[in-house]
C-alpha cells in the first residue's frame, strides 16, 4: 500500500518535471527540472529492487551529466526569446516532420515482435533480493558473463576521451605554457654573466 | 517490486528528502507571508553595484571547461564500474579480475593520450 503511494509521487513528478523540461521558457529552468527528473527516476529504480542503477543516475547524471548541460546552456549564449519569433511562421514544416516521424513509429511497432534472444533474457529470473544484493548480482555477470559488452564499454569511453580532446583542444599562439624541461635544463653559465665593472666606466 | 524490507532501509532517506523539501518551502513561503510585499519597478530591476547591468548572466566562457567536464564524467563511469567489481572479486576469480585489468588498460591509454596531449593543464 505504502509504496504503491510512493510509486505514484515519483511517477508524477517525473512526468510533470519532464512536462517541465520542454516546456519551461528558460533553458536554464529545464536543466534543474531535468534535475528533478532524474532524482525521481532514481526513487523508481529504488522501489524496482535496482540500488546500484539508482544510485549511479544521482552521481553519473545529476552529479556529471546534469553540470554538462548547464555548461553548454550557459555556452550557447542564444537569445531564446529571439529565435522563438519566427516558430509560427515554420510551424507548418515543423508539423510536417513530426507528423512523418509519428508514422514511421507507429508502422514500426505494428510490425515490431521481440527477438527470441530478449526474451531469453526477460526469462532469466533476478535473483532473490534477500539472498544476493542487486550490486552483487551485477558484478557477478557483468566481468564474466558480459565481458565482451564490459571491454566495448570501455572502447566506448576511450572513443569518448580522444573524440572529446579533438574536437575542444586548441593551442593558443599568445598563451605562455610551462615548458617544465626547458627549466630544469637552463644552465646558469649559459644566461648569466658576471661583469667585472671599474668604477667610474659602467657596462654600456 | 521489491521486498518491503529492503525498502524500509531506505526510510531515512526518505525522511532527509521530506524535511529538505519541508524546509524549501517553508522559506520561500515565510518570506512571502511575513515580508511586506510592495514592489515597483527600480525594486524588482536586477542590482549590480550601483548601475545598470551591462548584459546578460549568460555569455561565452572558455570551452576548456567542456573539456574538463566530459573528462571527469568519463573517469566518473569508470569508477562505477568499479564498485560491483570490487565486491565481486571474490566469485569472479582471477578472469574477471583481468576483465577489468584490461578495461582499465584501455581507459589508460586515453588518460595518458590526453596527458601528452597538455589536455589536462590550464596553462
Amino acid at each position: 500500500m505504502i509504496e504503491a503511494v510512493f510509486f505514484y509521487v515519483f511517477a508524477t513528478v517525473l512526468v510533470l518535471s519532464a512536462i517541465g523540461v520542454i516546456t519551461a521558457r528558460n533553458p536554464v529552468h529545464s536543466v534543474l527540472f531535468l534535475i528533478l527528473a532524474f532524482f525521481n527516476a532514481a526513487g523508481l529504480f529504488v522501489m524496482l529492487g535496482a540500488e546500484f542503477i539508482a544510485m549511479i543516475m544521482v552521481i553519473v547524471y545529476v552529479g556529471a551529466v546534469a553540470v554538462l548541460f548547464l555548461f553548454v546552456v550557459m555556452m550557447l549564449d542564444i537569445n531564446f526569446a529571439e529565435l522563438r519569433k519566427g516558430m509560427m511562421k515554420h510551424a507548418p514544416v515543423g508539423a510536417l516532420v513530426g507528423f512523418a516521424l509519428l508514422a514511421e513509429f507507429t508502422w514500426m511497432f505494428k510490425s515490431w515482435s521481440p527477438s527470441s534472444a530478449a526474451l531469453n533474457g526477460v526469462a532469466q529470473p533476478i535473483p532473490d533480493q534477500a539472498a544476493i544484493s542487486n550490486t552483487h548480482a551485477l558484478g557477478e555477470i557483468l566481468y564474466t558473463q558480459y565481458v565482451y559488452l564490459f571491454q566495448i564499454s570501455g572502447l566506448i569511453l576511450l572513443v569518448a576521451m580522444v573524440g572529446a580532446i579533438t574536437l575542444t583542444l586548441r593551442r593558443r599562439p599568445d598563451s605562455r605554457r610551462q615548458s617544465v624541461a626547458g627549466q630544469i635544463s637552463r644552465r646558469p653559465e649559459d644566461v648569466l654573466k658576471v661583469e667585472k665593472i671599474t668604477s667610474g666606466t659602467g657596462v654600456f | 517490486m521489491m521486498s518491503s524490507e529492503l525498502l524500509a532501509n531506505y526510510l531515512p532517506i526518505v525522511v532527509f528528502l521530506g524535511i529538505a523539501t519541508g524546509l524549501a518551502v517553508v522559506m520561500v513561503l515565510a518570506s512571502l507571508i511575513v515580508a511586506k510585499q510592495k514592489p515597483d519597478a527600480e525594486k524588482v530591476s536586477p542590482y549590480e553595484c550601483g548601475f545598470e547591468p551591462f548584459d546578460d548572466a549568460r555569455s561565452k566562457f572558455d570551452v576548456r571547461f567542456y573539456l574538463v567536464s566530459i573528462l571527469f564524467i568519463i573517469f566518473d563511469l569508470e569508477v562505477a564500474f568499479l564498485f560491483p567489481w570490487s565486491i565481486t572479486l571474490g566469485s569472479t576469480g582471477v578472469y574477471g579480475f583481468w576483465s577489468m585489468m584490461i578495461f582499465l588498460g584501455v581507459l589508460t591509454i586515453g588518460f595518458i593520450y590526453e596527458w601528452r596531449k597538455g589536455a589536462l593543464d590550464w596553462e
